[in-house]
């Protein structure tokens, strides 16, 4: 068998070469009018988007800013799920809105296959990791991470306060995610570093953050070679391996994949699992049932999801166009906000390939937590952060267990 | 009570299979299949309409007659 020669140098010097897209200038500073100039980085979006979003819906139901070199947030249900399905109209080739377009030839697989692909690419790209993340195949990872839970929980040890985002939250999706792939379970902390840089970091200079996110695919390679060098079962050797249209996939949809399923894997769960306590710390009436009727956390999870989802999309305009009442420009961004959508079934659009892992990993670390703390309150509501731009969930949440 | 999945509409978001998992099972890519030949056993009519209710794409008919 020859050598896989596919995760050279040469290939991340074309790589950065190809790499010649928009840089938009970065404009920060409060935001004056919602409609006209909003910002999902700015502090009280991230508090609580949520009346924000509902007297957009009344006033202006499209709102635009030129931040980010110009993007639209339609915030009622039937505009966010036409723009979801429309394919023809709206490009995904970067779903991480920022300062940055990507080139269009980057189309139709995008930096990170397949969330960022188009059809019919995407399709095939989704398909291949289909088989790894069925329901079955999931509930393989519950006994580890039910484990994985108790012990975060038995090194609390006598404190009073404790950080649910980030002593608890945080390090469950860390763990299965790089069990999955394959990494060292110990690089936990760069992961974050990582998830910061990709999802918070969108209005750095545009040098700083190709550089921070150059640093996520070179930590990405190292791992590809050391799986090229000592195969294993797991998805990096998974996607190493695997064949879409009779070869091997392109270096770049390797790393791109690996890219996805870790942050996307990560950033998701994490701000459930936050969201859900900060729910339950508000809630004792919610928190006592849940304790009594542990059978009942099934339904309380699909709502916490419906309540807190906490994804955010974008889209690329693909042309020029009026659009439900406005005109839309080519590469335009749009922030398609399925929480704002009303908080409708509408997140649901185009399933999440991970939906079975972020429940299991949900309803594990809520079952480990309310059976062995099932006594919890805000320790300080004040102290309470949230992650900025578009993934929403605690990034500090004190909770006072004792 | 017969049910049936529209193929084309099934995204395998799994709400049929875990919420009425005698009715509904997965394929090996986690589409939602009927087992058996979709006739709902007596007693099971009221799974098959909270699976039908729950899924995200209405992909499940419940056909009342048959």
């Amino acid at each position: 068998m020859a050598a896989d020669d596919r995760f050279t140098e040469d290939f991340r010097d074309a790589r950065e070469e190809e790499v010649i897209g928009t840089i938009s200038e970065v404009v920060t500073g409060p935001v004056a009018d919602w409609a006209t100039d909003f910002s999902h980085l700015e502090p009280e979006w991230s508090a609580d988007p949520y009346p924000i979003q509902d007297d957009l819906r009344q006033r202006c139901p499209i709102a635009h800013t030129e931040r980010f070199g110009g993007a639209w947030l339609p915030t009622r249900y039937e505009d966010v799920s036409s723009i979801a399905y429309d394919t023809e109209r709206f490009s995904s080739r970067s779903i991480i809105l920022s300062n940055f377009r990507p080139p269009r030839e980057l189309a139709p697989i995008g930096g990170s296959p397949p969330i960022s692909s188009d059809p019919p690419f995407h399709h095939d790209a989704r398909k291949l990791l289909l088989p790894a993340f069925t329901k079955a195949e999931i509930a393989k990872q519950e006994p580890a991470t039910r484990a994985f839970c108790h012990s975060l929980i038995d090194a609390f040890d006598g404190q009073g306060v404790v950080d649910a985002a980030g002593d608890y939250a945080q390090h469950i999706p860390m763990r299965v995610i790089a069990d999955m792939l394959g990494f060292p379970p110990e690089d936990g902390p760069r992961f974050r570093v990582f998830v910061e840089d990709l999802l918070e970091g969108i209005n750095l200079p545009p040098d700083e953050r190709i550089e921070r996110v150059s640093r996520l695919f070179e930590y990405l390679l190292v791992q590809v070679h050391d799986h090229i060098d000592h195969p294993r079962e797991d998805l990096t050797s998974y996607l190493i391996n695997a064949e879409l249209y009779g070869h091997k996939l392109a270096p770049d949809h390797v790393v791109g994949t690996m890219a996805l399923l870790l942050i996307a894997g990560i950033d998701t769960s994490w701000s459930a699992i936050g969201a859900s306590l900060w729910h339950l710390a508000k809630h004792p009436a919610d928190r006592r049932r849940l304790v009594a009727e542990p059978g009942l956390l099934p339904t309380a999870i699909e709502e916490f999801l419906r309540a807190y989802a906490p994804v955010t999309m974008a889209r690329l305009v693909k042309e020029d166009m009026h659009w439900h009442g406005v005109d839309m420009k080519a590469d335009d961004w749009i922030l398609l906000s399925f929480p704002a959508a009303n908080r409708d079934p509408a997140q649901f659009i185009h399933r999440c390939v991970g939906s079975h892992l972020a429940r299991l990993e949900l309803r594990v670390a809520l079952e480990a937590w309310l059976a062995r703390i099932p006594e919890f309150t805000l320790a300080d509501p004040a102290a309470v952060t949230w992650s900025a731009g578009q993934i929403r969930g605690p990034r500090s949440l004190p909770l006072r267990i004792r | 009570m017969k049910i049936q999945i529209g193929a084309e509409r099934c995204q395998g978001h799994g709400r049929c299979y875990d919420r009425a998992p005698d009715l509904f099972g997965a394929d090996d890519e986690g589409y939602g299949m009927v087992l058996g030949d979709g006739v709902v056993p007596p007693g099971k009519e009221r799974d098959a309409r909270l699976a039908a209710a729950n899924c995200p794409e209405r992909a499940i008919d419940v056909l009342e007659e048959g």
